[in-house]
């Protein structure tokens, strides 16, 4: 009898075991147009994302990384790296989390924080991009924002619920466990929830 | 090629000692209920009785002083719920609302039903230093006038840190309060005698030294206050409900015999082995901290944390290696947090999320550590080539 292969994916276990496009050496051992940091190492989980770009047509051509993470970490690092090159600035910086989560076959939900940052730190070496070319005001708008990361909770899944008719903060919470890990996202999430009611609700 | 299996998470889980397996099997058919008067009941509780007889010769205690519960967590759970009961005839309290101390490095079972019973109990947690070792005069100013119970666990789990409990118990006795000691981790590997140390509760369990899991054992002293945790009926002398587990209780103390037999020449080859892993992971990798001193600390037990990589990444590679080990990670503890065991003795949060306990047994053979540091050695090496940290 034997145990069962792994607690991850075999899509998982092979970029987790073999990652593609890890940073060799130091950041400057890459020549990038855009470099982006998110996480720390205090709190267990940093990923750096660096990526060249191609100016005119403004896709991103290749990129590389380092991360200090878990094994979900690191494979979404890997991941994402793959799903990026070759794709536009602006399709890049609306990736979230659960866009890599399904390319990577599925995660399980408590390592959702985890492979958050992958995103996190793309979006950030483009805003990198563009700032060093002069161009702040181009940075991409972002769609569908995340809200919680801790549990992937975006601004279309709070309108859904605002449009169940549901306008107490608490209820959102218990629908959709937003806010429920590390809390960060409540104050935000408030606003967006409220913007909400008052965009559907102006006249009850 | 086939590969090396290495299991080094003993204080996780041992396996069975290949006499406790026999033996299990060999009394499976007494299969009576201990309580039934006939010869088939009889012939049960003979059994345990035998083995009752055995393992409370090997602390030094009184037949009568050993009960049998399911786990090293009920045994924990019955002497701190006694605290709150709520029947006056079983209860400790006086009339003031009755005071614990505990520390911050004990298992989630104490924690947790300590957390519980602070609605209607005072809860103390004493610090520890970065070895893992309670302050005796941080737990002398806390004990005051409605301290009922002081609860310190002989030996952590993860760390494999061995308090002090002989002066712990003299200070506890001193000022009269009881005295409860978790053992799980210690009975079977360092010597236990609870009538020295001045104990008056000490949590056992049989899974952590190669007996049957689903049974653990709780020493009561002779005299100490009592309240059942599990009610029914009258076995253990109406202590602990539930009709007896035959087998766990055979294996139990099985287990306790060949301890009584391998312990002190595998407390000293353990610590050879433990003394060359150090080494050796010393020699080949920077960046390395060990948790706890050699000498007071479980000989099987080491601690190691790596900085700039990640644990749940190190104890997965290792894994694909053959070698079973486990890690204090946030990531694989299911919360956000990491061990709080580790975060207690103050180690840095970048060495914490890389930390790895290894837990060696009896059957670690020199081989098997050789393996072990070459392959940490290159897993680590490999880690590092894409974490974030800079050389």
């Amino acid at each position: 009898m034997s145990a069962p292969q792994w607690v991850y994916s075999d899509k998982v276990k092979e970029h987790f075991m073999n990652p593609k496009n890890v940073l060799e050496g130091k950041p400057d051992d890459f020549e990038h147009d855009g470099e982006g940091l998110a996480g720390s190492m205090q709190c267990g989980d940093e990923m750096l994302f660096l990526i060249k770009v191609d100016r005119e047509k403004e896709i991103i051509t290749d990129c590389r990384w380092k991360t200090f993470g878990c094994a979900s970490a690191i494979a979404s690092a890997s991941k994402l790296s793959e799903m990026v090159i070759g794709m536009s600035l602006d399709e890049a910086y609306n990736i979230n989390a659960n866009d890599i989560i399904v390319e990577l076959g599925g995660l399980p939900d408590k390592k959702v924080h985890c492979s958050v940052l992958g995103d996190k730190a793309l979006r950030e070496a483009i805003k990198d991009y563009y700032q060093k070319i002069g161009q702040p005001e181009n940075i991409p708008e972002e769609v569908n924002r995340v809200i919680c990361e801790c549990n992937n909770v975006t601004e279309n899944d709070i309108e859904d619920v605002v449009l169940d008719n549901i306008k107490d903060f608490k209820q959102l919470q218990k629908k959709t466990g937003l806010g429920t890990t590390c809390g960060q996202c409540i104050e935000e999430a408030r606003k967006v929830m409220q913007g909400y009611i008052e965009h559907y609700f102006q006249n009850k | 090629m086939s590969q090396r299996k290495v299991y080094l998470d003993h204080n996780a889980t041992t396996p069975l000692h290949p006499k406790v397996k026999k033996k299990i099997i060999d009394t499976m058919n007494i299969f009576g209920n201990p309580s039934s008067l006939h010869e088939i009941g009889r012939k049960a509780r003979q059994l345990i009785t035998e083995s009752r007889g055995e393992i409370a010769d090997f602390i030094n205690a009184d037949p009568e002083e050993i009960i049998f519960v399911g786990s090293g967590s009920e045994a924990n759970n019955t002497v701190l719920s006694m605290l709150t009961c709520p029947s006056k005839p079983c209860t400790l309290h006086s009339e003031q609302k009755p005071h614990v101390i505990t520390t911050k490095i004990e298992h989630p079972c104490i924690l947790e039903t300590a957390s519980c019973i602070n609605q209607t109990a005072e809860v103390d947690y004493l610090q520890v230093d970065k070895n893992g070792k309670i302050d005796l005069q941080e737990l002398k100013d806390k004990l005051k006038s409605n301290t009922i119970l002081v609860s310190v666990m002989m030996a952590n789990n993860e760390i494999g840190t061995i308090q002090d409990i002989k002066k712990i118990g003299e200070i506890v006795q001193e000022h009269g309060s009881l005295f409860h000691t978790d053992a799980v981790q210690a009975v079977g590997k360092i010597p236990v005698d609870v009538k020295e140390l001045g104990i008056d509760y000490l949590s056992m369990s049989a899974h952590k030294i190669y007996g049957p899991k689903g049974i653990g054992a709780l020493y009561i002293k002779k005299g100490a206050p009592f309240c059942p945790f599990i009610h029914g009926g009258h076995q253990e002398k109406g202590r602990r409900a539930g009709t007896e587990n035959t087998s766990g209780i055979v294996g139990f103390a099985e287990a306790i015999k060949q301890r009584r037999q391998e312990m002190d020449s595998e407390v000293k080859r353990l610590a050879q082995l433990r003394k060359k892993l150090k080494q050796g992971l010393k020699n080949n990798i920077e960046k390395i901290k060990f948790i706890g001193e050699q000498k007071d600390t479980l000989p099987n037990t080491l601690n190691v944390a790596f900085y700039g990589v990640e644990g749940e990444a190190i104890l997965l590679y290792l894994d694909n290696e053959g070698i079973a080990v486990s890690t204090g990670s946030a990531c694989s503890s299911g919360s956000t947090e990491p061990s709080h065991v580790i975060s207690a003795t103050g180690l840095e949060q970048e060495y914490i999320h890389g930390s790895i306990r290894i837990s060696m047994g009896r059957t670690t053979t020199e081989k098997d550590i050789d393996y072990t540091i070459e392959t940490f050695t290159s897993v680590i090496k490999k880690l590092r080539s894409f974490t974030t940290f800079n050389n």
